[in-house]
């Protein structure tokens, strides 16, 4: 499936590069967390200020002051939407989650691989990050070590940290489990959680998307939409006396 | 702190406690499915009344522990002639109807619920705004009041209204639940005006706005389908969910 192309392949070759049900749950899950995240601004409008402890109101003393301003009027349509696409959220990643253990996906392509743990090796996917110079060849076939800490903290930290925060800031749920309380350290402190873990996770966003630009926009958005993936040529193989072009000027079945 | 004439309704009607997690089919959460919300909202009642399948009481705090800080919003002074005469005598002329599916309807005045057994409570309060709050809470167990007046075996919802027009509706699991009370004192003193006076309804397990306040009537019914625009609520009308449990 994820086969990497000949070493002598003249052209860069077209591979299956993300499962159907990979792509699927990915694009859930970006419709559901956009939404969260614009039905999540239009209820912290409200109230844009974060306590810690147990209470927090206007006129009590705040933690943390947002600029932004106060809107009373977002939060019905907010939280409709913001629990709608909650839901959505969660059951789709609890069957990510199923489908990405028991077919193998997870620790196939999620777990670091043992070469990708090297010091040199990483000491060079941070220099190529630095440079955002985009993995090539073989190494496109797979997510470099850094792609994977990140996507692994975002799966088993941020997305866990989100919703049980959240759940905290629910009355019926804290009434069965008031142990949440203690874990986050109060209501209001839950809620102050859920907005820098919310931070976060934006700024996860943020870097994918711009990883998205640097490693290929067009070939990536297409591996994730229809799974096909033109793998990158594998330029540092090649000595830099041949040009480049003249492989790649060839027909793909010369 | 607990009466026994309460736990003894709960424990002798289990039958009731049955069809609030069975029958909650009929609930406004899940009679009415008509878009992805009402799913959505239904999934979180369905979801919560398992998780609340024993009746957990909410967490109650010490005395340290309330609020400098109370907010008051929506009504915080009705501006309705009753109401202000009934504030001017100090609330002495205030009566509380509780009829519909029950044995013996009455109207009963402050004096009448304070000679009840009370139950005091210092709870969480937790606004859809996202403030919360701690106050301590007085009042007689709506359990209780449910029980003085007898509720038929039909009666599936209570109906509270409050004297600014606000309405809510509850399922039998919330209404007979411990914490489920009818608060006439606020952190040892009397109910503030702001707060709801005389009397206001405190709900525990769900957002404030379910916790209505200035009550000025109470009617047990089979459903709540005929109310308003059939959503079980007022807020409900205005896109909120009846159920409030998130």
């Amino acid at each position: 499936m994820r086969r990497a192309p000949p070493a002598e392949a003249p052209d860069p070759s077209l591979v299956h590069r993300h499962a159907a049900w990979v792509r699927l749950t990915h694009w859930l899950n970006a419709a559901a967390f956009l939404a969260l995240l614009v039905s999540g601004v239009a209820i912290l409008l409200a109230l844009p200020r974060l306590f810690w402890g147990e209470t927090g109101a206007n006129g009590a003393p705040a933690a943390l002051d947002l600029p932004l301003p106060v809107n009373l009027e977002q939060t019905g349509w907010g939280r409709n939407l913001h629990f709608l696409a909650a839901w959505v959220l969660v059951l789709n990643g609890i069957v990510y989650g199923i489908v990405a253990f028991v077919g193998g996906h997870f620790a196939r392509d999620l777990v670091p691989d043992r070469d990708q743990l090297a010091p040199r090796h990483l000491a060079r996917e941070i220099a190529d990050h630095v440079r955002l110079r985009p993995a090539r060849g073989r190494e496109a076939l797979r997510y470099n070590a850094l792609q994977k800490f990140a996507y692994l903290a975002v799966l088993f930290g941020l997305f866990p940290l989100m919703v049980l925060t959240g759940l905290t800031m629910s009355p019926g749920v804290t009434a069965a489990y008031p142990e949440l309380f203690t874990l986050f350290g109060g209501r209001q402190s839950a809620r102050t959680l859920h907005f820098l873990t919310a931070c976060l996770l934006v700024a996860f966003l943020v870097v994918h998307v711009a990883q998205v630009f640097v490693g290929g926009a067009g070939n990536l958005m297409r591996s994730m939409i229809t799974g096909r993936f033109r793998v990158p040529g594998d330029d540092s193989r090649v000595p830099s006396r041949v040009p480049s072009r003249i492989p790649a000027a060839e027909p793909p079945d010369a | 702190m607990r009466d026994l004439s309460r736990r003894r309704l709960l424990a002798g009607s289990g039958t009731l406690l049955g069809a609030g997690l069975l029958g909650g089919c009929e609930a406004p959460a899940l009679s009415r499915l008509a878009t992805p919300y009402d799913w959505s909202n239904g999934l979180t009642f369905a979801v919560q009344r398992w998780l609340q399948r024993h009746q957990p009481l909410v967490r109650e705090f010490g005395p340290e522990a309330i609020s400098a800080v109370f907010p008051t919003i929506n009504t915080t002074d009705p501006d309705h002639s009753d109401y202000r005469r009934s504030k001017a005598l100090g609330f002495t002329d205030w009566r509380l109807p509780v009829g519909g599916l029950v044995e013996r309807p009455g109207a009963f005045s402050l004096a009448d619920l304070r000679a009840m057994p009370a139950r005091a409570q210092i709870t969480l309060h937790a606004c859809e705004q996202g403030w919360s709050a701690i106050a301590k809470w007085t009042g007689v167990p709506l359990a209780h009041l449910l029980a003085t007046v007898g509720l038929k075996p039909e009666a599936r919802f209570i109906v509270v209204r409050s004297v600014d027009g606000w309405w809510d509706s509850y399922d039998l699991f919330d209404a007979l639940h411990p914490q489920t009370i009818l608060a006439y004192g606020m952190n040892d003193a009397p109910l503030p005006v702001a707060h709801g006076a005389p009397v206001r309804l405190r709900v525990e397990r769900q957002l404030g706005y379910k916790s209505l306040k200035y009550l000025s009537a109470i009617e047990a019914v089979d459903r709540v389908d005929g109310l308003g625009q059939g959503r079980g609520s007022m807020v409900a009308e205005l896109g909120f969910p009846w159920y409030a449990g998130i």
